[in-house]
């Protein structure tokens, strides 16, 4: 038998370590691979979206004819009408009506491309007869074909020619649906957690609505959808596929994670700083409005914006309610038809064409920004409100 | 000698725990008293009930008079916020508000209509702080936050927050606990300064800090009051046995 080496040797112990590497190994494993997926669905998602920034544009001599005033296909070279977007034709006759003094006259202009044209620039499938392609090439070589930055992306609408689709309806429709769920949901929730936290006996019956308001964070969001189209359209009739609506539905949605996170926040702040109020003889509502509430509301806040990016990200309760409309105008009041961005991606994944693809992409590029500079708000908001202990 | 506090057949419930059984007590005017008692005691719980901080805990039951200058603080006329108004109280972790050590003297007073904003809070608020020995350690960082002070400092700061209402009693809930005995002393210093113009009830697990301090000691154990007399009497002389054993350490 070999002596002991020193009083600290331990046979078990090489054993113990290898587990415990082991198991290290493996939750560095558990990271790895999901940041790898992050980075791959990143990736593909700026890859496949960032060529929606630019669009094709073609440099044409325009006649204005009294012709093109009926016939705006006869206002270009006929070798154009194939590689020139129809929208942009149709676009012509409004123009010379607007303004007669154009009859004529000729103009050059940059006119938008066909999405097949645009398509093809960008090296992806498309469908151009061997002739257009040529002169495609032709015109490229002399410098008349272009891809610029695609402003129409943010100030047009959806449109059913995916050159000249844009997601401003969306965003509007976003920014309007968003501002009811947040005019709502944020007092309500608020009001109710602090109740629930500060004023509240605690019984049966507040129990009952404490477990109820949990469950109600937990229940599938294409509930209540269902639950907006009963209640808000069926019942009270308000007009489907509005911003007021999906707000409303939306704010029904986010009302549990705002009490929720709202309830969290009021619960971290120490007792001893509701004791030190009503041991110097402040009224309960002093100690919730002057003391509790401040404290807690840079957590209140975050836990908010955090749900009304969620409800910004939702889909299935709009879907219910109508708001997958095609919008090819973006509304500009409340109860107008609209639709929202998570809605218009559905919309857009749908369509056959294969520009959509790279529209899609886009859309999802512009929602996830908006997403993130929200949390980024909602950090800041909390830095910037937190109190020194 | 004045009496300030009647108690008269006090008795608690915790919903089934009877925690205070008929307690029966005069606290005089201008005199430190402590209660002492092992824990559980129901020593707090007494305190509580002098500026009726226990009406805040649910499912309790609170029997008897507690007379402060001839009137019933249970009394149905009378709310509860105003006594706290009257009975001030200090606790056991320094509790300063995070605001700053201006704000945290000036709030209370500005919030019952005592003074208004300007000179007159300005004075209050260097009163407080004077008459809590904190003045010249803090008069040049009035703006900074009260949470930046040492403990003891912000147990000082508590004892100006609480004097700036201008209250008669001062009730203290085990003031020194957390602190070191250098802060400590300072706190006991001040009580001694302070009892001139308070009366000053103070719970301590800390015999000597009663010996030291207190005029009166009331011994409580298991929600009983066992013996109330002069400090002296209930540390040299003590009648009950239970007292005695308390004292000289024998069990606690």
């Amino acid at each position: 038998m070999k002596s002991d080496p020193h009083p600290f040797a331990d046979t078990h112990l090489r054993k113990r370590h290898r587990r415990a590497r082991w198991f290290k190994n493996l939750t560095l494993f558990a990271i790895g691979l999901s940041i790898s997926f992050l980075f791959y669905f990143l990736t593909d998602m700026v890859v496949k979206g960032l060529p929606a920034f630019q669009q094709t544009y073609i440099k044409v001599t325009i006649h204005y004819t009294t012709q093109s005033q009926s016939n705006p296909f006869a206002a270009l070279d006929k070798s154009y009408r194939k590689i020139i977007s129809r929208a942009w034709y149709r676009a012509l006759p409004q123009q010379m009506a607007v303004n007669p003094a154009l009859l004529n006259t000729q103009a050059e202009v940059w006119a938008l491309a066909d999405d097949q044209v645009d398509q093809y620039l960008k090296g992806h499938y498309h469908n151009l007869k061997p002739k257009e392609r040529t002169l495609v090439d032709h015109l490229q070589a002399k410098g008349e074909v272009v891809l610029k930055f695609n402003a129409l992306f943010f100030s047009h609408s959806d449109s059913k020619i995916p050159e000249f689709a844009g997601l401003k309806s969306a965003m509007v429709g976003s920014v309007l649906t968003l501002f009811i769920t947040m005019v709502l949901a944020f007092p309500l929730g608020v009001m109710t957690a602090v109740y629930l936290e500060e004023f509240a006996i605690d019984n049966r019956w507040t129990q009952f609505i404490e477990i109820n308001i949990n469950n109600l964070a937990a229940i599938p969001s294409i509930l209540f959808g269902l639950l907006g189209l009963a209640i808000f359209i069926n019942l009270f009739g308000l007009p489907r596929s509005s911003a007021l609506v999906g707000g409303l539905t939306l704010a029904l949605m986010t009302l549990p994670i705002i009490i929720v996170s709202a309830r969290a926040a009021l619960r971290s702040i120490p007792d001893s700083i509701r004791q030190a109020g009503y041991g110097l003889g402040l009224s309960k509502l002093q100690v919730v409005q002057d003391h509790v509430l401040p404290l807690a509301f840079p957590g209140i806040l975050t836990g908010s914006i955090i749900g009304l990016a969620h409800a910004m990200g939702e889909t299935a309760p709009l879907i219910i309610i109508g708001m997958i409309a095609f919008i090819p105008d973006s509304p500009d009041s409340f109860t107008q038809a609209a639709t929202v961005m998570p809605a218009q991606i559905f919309t857009w994944a749908g369509m056959p064409e294969r520009a959509y693809i790279e529209k899609t992409a886009a859309a999802i590029m512009v929602l996830l920004g908006v997403l993130l500079s929200f949390n980024g708000l909602a950090i800041y908001l909390r830095k910037k409100f937190a109190v020194k202990w | 000698m004045e009496n300030k506090i009647k108690v008269t057949g006090l008795n608690l419930w915790y919903g089934d725990n009877h925690a205070l059984n008929n307690v029966s007590i005069d606290i005089y005017k201008n005199h430190i008293t402590a209660l002492i008692g092992p824990s559980g005691c129901g020593k707090s719980t007494f305190l509580r009930c002098l500026n009726r901080m226990n009406d805040l805990i649910r499912n309790i039951r609170i029997t008897g008079d507690v007379v402060i200058d001839g009137k019933n603080i249970y009394d149905k006329d009378v709310d509860e916020v105003s006594v706290r108004k009257h009975i001030g109280m200090v606790f056991q972790q320094p509790n300063p508000f995070p605001k700053s050590i201006y704000d945290n003297v000036a709030y209370a007073p500005l919030k019952h209509g005592q003074v208004k904003k300007g000179q007159t809070c300005d004075d209050l608020v260097e009163q407080s702080l004077r008459r809590a020995n904190l003045w010249v350690e803090v008069k040049d960082k009035l703006q900074q936050p009260g949470t930046s002070l040492s403990g003891g400092q912000q147990q000082r700061l508590c004892i100006a927050r609480t004097i700036a209402v201008q209250p008669e009693v001062i009730l203290m809930d085990e003031p020194t606990s957390a602190l070191d005995p250098i802060s400590t002393e300072k706190i006991e210093a001040l009580m001694l300064e302070l009892k001139q113009d308070y009366s000053i009830i103070t719970v301590t697990h800390n015999m000597q800090q009663a010996a030291r301090v207190a005029d009166y000691t009331a011994f409580f154990h298991l929600g009983l009051l066992i013996e109330y007399a002069e400090t002296e009497t209930i540390f040299i002389n003590p009648v009950q046995k239970k007292t005695e054993d308390y004292v000289t350490g024998r069990y606690g």
